[in-house]
């Protein structure tokens, strides 16, 4: 069993959670994720680890809200613990060797988006932070990647906080204004990563994708996360979960994403079902 | 006198009609009467060739005789000083191609039910004894074992009863590896699996789940932490794809996942909180064991027509007979001599068809069965809403990547030299699906038990 140590509401739909898991702790580097089971019927979800102490033996965790299982996860709080927490998995994102970076994240992307520049800073590179969110109140980790970032852009849909626009617009105005990136991390939503990728296309800047795609067991066996990059087929949890974002094809991997998009809509609809006869 | 019926008691089952709708086991298992019966219809020849078939050499006459004397016990004493996993065994071994096979009694009518005789034993111990297994005496050295299938778990054993401290490490959540995720309950009852798994922790062998070897910890940590020899039985998990086009559209499945998500994750539950794709038609790709578990599987979810596609013919497909005739019983419906060439989507990128190739049958190939060659000019369209890659898996590439000096072939396996499973690394060994590719739970398990004696003696031979 494994303990969570810290819980916090980061915002209204997104947790974060310290979890002693020793042996994964030992181990992780930015860019590896975990796979957890919230109880012992639990559906085996990953998450990319967000932040670990070695010498505690914790690793944090910060995931929205979204379906029945991170809802499950939700539900418990400090002192209680999870079924299954397997890990690191997937290869580290590659950060040597870079000068300036632009990291974008958008939404709970940001706390991937985060770690990684937070490594580039420890490493001595410029990092120009791009973070995105839908509006002011969903907005998490703004202290944190102002503390590691020589500029940051802070980006809302609705223009409640920051500037209003999305992040595809302030990458291209700070690559128009004459930054020169070795690379750009682009962490969020896939449709944020396939717009990302096609301004950095433009103008030849390479960049990375985090990709998250459905999968159970994660160390290959499946094939779920299968992914087509550069005209191959590519596992996500082994070959991944970072890829040349220019080379994915997002599209295919949108469509993969909603396969179960109908039983989750049913499973939603059963429980609101449930509450309304408990209503009547 | 022994009985001199020629047919074999024939294996009480659910009904067809009755099993397509549930997940409970399709053979119930022989009766104590037909047990004893059958157990009667040996010869007790002298040179025993039943034991030259079976992997894990059993002393197949003598738990026959005990049976055929209603010693029960005595019969699985006999049984567990050879296996460790009677009651799986008995289950999903080929006996046809092994002890059966070179049953006398198979000359002239059909061999002795040695497998159906191994289950109801097994069954039968668990069932009336509660003793446990007294654990061995400690000799003092640790030894680890990765991965918690056949090849592992008989390892595992025979190291635990000659005194050594076993750890098994296990990367998913329940031990078991393809007993678990792969073979499917009506064929096998996880129950059965868990209780074989509990006897081994009762003689002291330690597993460790949620451990993936080669990310959470390395081979060369396994040994820092104090174990002296290591077991590699990770089989083979890597999924093969026909690199068609369409293979990544929603509803195209590798069999492991479509198999993981129905066994381990329980998806064909009421209230499984993992999903698995209820479809229409089903098309399972493939004509081995795991493509008439995907296929069974399918209907069982409630599929009108399910598929299996095969290259070759029925004669060259690599499925036990038995399964075959189940699945056939079950309505499944077998298009041999056809190959898939592309998956057709829907404008939502969910599969809509595939086409697929007519085939026939060229000169033998090196494994000896006739090549398939494409018929020229026919194709045909099946309307499927779902598909199954079952053509093959290959060894996880995760342990082989982390571990210096550890020598694979071209496919991936494990390099061993000879049957003891010694790899290029010292101290460590192999068996199972990671040195041979895909095969059969029997093989593994006799990969692990010479494995485990040839451990034994390089530990003895340090000291």
């Amino acid at each position: 069993m494994y303990r969570i140590v810290e819980k916090e509401a980061l915002n209204p739909t997104v947790t974060r959670m310290v979890i002693e898991a020793p042996l994964v702790a030992r181990k992780a580097q930015p860019g590896q994720f975990i796979i957890f089971r919230a109880s012992e019927d639990g559906e085996r979800v990953p998450l990319t680890i967000a932040d670990y102490d070695r010498e505690k033996g914790t690793v944090t965790i910060i995931f929205q809200i979204v379906g029945g299982a991170t809802m499950e996860l939700n539900a418990l709080e400090a002192g209680d613990s999870l079924t299954d927490f397997v890990g690191p998995l997937g290869k580290p994102s590659d950060l040597e060797g870079l000068k300036k970076v632009a990291v974008v994240g958008g939404g709970v992307g940001c706390a991937i988006a985060y770690p990684t520049a937070k490594r580039l800073h420890e490493l001595g590179a410029e990092v120009h932070a791009v973070v995105g969110f839908r509006s002011r109140d969903l907005v998490i980790l703004e202290k944190e990647f102002s503390a590691v970032s020589d500029r940051m852009l802070m980006m809302t849909d609705d223009g409640s906080y920051g500037e209003k626009g999305l992040v595809t617009n302030a990458l291209e105005r700070l690559i128009q204004e004459g930054n020169r990136y070795d690379e750009v991390i682009a962490i969020g939503p896939l449709v944020m990563m396939k717009f990302v990728c096609k301004v950095t296309e433009k103008y030849g800047v390479k960049t990375t994708v985090s990709m998250n795609p459905i999968m159970i067991d994660g160390t290959g066996m499946c094939g779920g996360c299968r992914l087509t990059v550069g005209g191959q087929t590519k596992f996500a949890c082994v070959d991944g979960p970072d890829f040349d974002g220019h080379q994915v094809d997002f599209d295919e991997a949108i469509q993969r994403g909603g396969m179960y998009r109908d039983f989750e809509a049913h499973a939603r609809e059963a429980a609101c079902n449930l509450f309304k006869k408990e209503a009547e | 006198m022994p009985n001199m019926d020629p047919k074999k008691c024939p294996m009480p089952v659910q009904e067809p009609e009755a099993r397509i709708r549930n997940f409970s086991e399709v053979a119930l298992g022989y009766t104590y009467d037909m047990a004893v019966g059958e157990a009667r219809r040996c010869l007790s020849c002298k040179n025993k060739p039943c034991v030259s078939g079976c992997p894990v050499g059993i002393d197949i006459p003598a738990f026959v005789a005990r049976v055929a004397a209603e010693d029960m016990e005595g019969a699985w004493e006999v049984l567990s000083a050879s296996t460790a996993l009677p009651a799986v065994c008995g289950r999903v071994c080929p006996q046809e191609n092994q002890c059966e096979g070179k049953c006398v009694r198979g000359i002239k009518g059909e061999p002795v039910g040695i497998g159906r005789l191994e289950r109801f034993v097994a069954d039968w111990h668990r069932e009336h004894t509660d003793a446990k297994p007294e654990v061995p005496v400690q000799n003092g050295h640790k030894v680890a074992v990765i991965g918690s299938g056949p090849s592992s778990l008989t390892a595992a054993g025979e190291l635990a009863k000659a005194g050594y401290k076993v750890t098994v490490y296990e990367a998913l959540h329940t031990p078991g590896g393809v007993l678990v995720y792969g073979i499917p309950e009506f064929r096998l009852p996880k129950d059965i699996v868990r209780r074989e798994i509990d006897g081994l922790r009762q003689i002291g062998v330690d597993i460790e789940t949620n451990v993936v070897v080669g990310k959470t910890v390395t081979i060369d940590e396994l040994f820092d932490m104090g174990n002296e020899a290591v077991f590699i039985g990770s089989g083979a998990g890597l999924p093969r794809f026909m690199g068609i086009p369409g293979e990544s559209l929603n509803g195209v499945y590798s069999a492991n996942e479509f198999l993981t998500r129905i066994n381990l994750m329980k998806a064909y539950k009421e209230n499984a909180k993992t999903p698995v794709q209820r479809a229409r038609n089903v098309a399972v790709v493939g004509g081995g064991n795991v493509a008439m578990d995907a296929a069974r599987c399918a209907k069982r979810l409630g599929a009108q027509n399910v598929y299996i596609v095969y290259r070759r013919g029925m004669e060259e497909m690599p499925a036990r007979r038995e399964e075959v005739e189940h699945a056939q019983e079950e309505g499944i419906i077998f298009r041999t001599l056809c190959n898939p060439i592309e998956v057709l989507g829907d404008d939502k990128g969910c599969v809509k068809g595939m086409i697929c190739q007519e085939m026939e049958l060229g000169e033998p190939d090196a494994s000896g069965r006739r090549r398939p060659v494409p018929k020229e000019g026919s194709t045909f369209t099946l309307e499927v809403d779902c598909m199954v890659m079952s053509i093959g898996t290959s060894p996880n590439p995760l342990i082989r990547s982390t571990t210096p000096g550890l020598e694979t072939n071209r496919h991936g396996c494990i390099i061993t030299s000879g049957d003891d499973g010694l790899t290029t690394r010292e101290a460590v060994y192999a068996g199972g699906d990671a040195v041979t590719g895909a095969a059969t739970v029997i093989l593994a398990m006799g990969a692990g038990k010479q494995a485990a004696r040839a451990i034994d003696q390089y530990i003895r031979s340090k000291e």
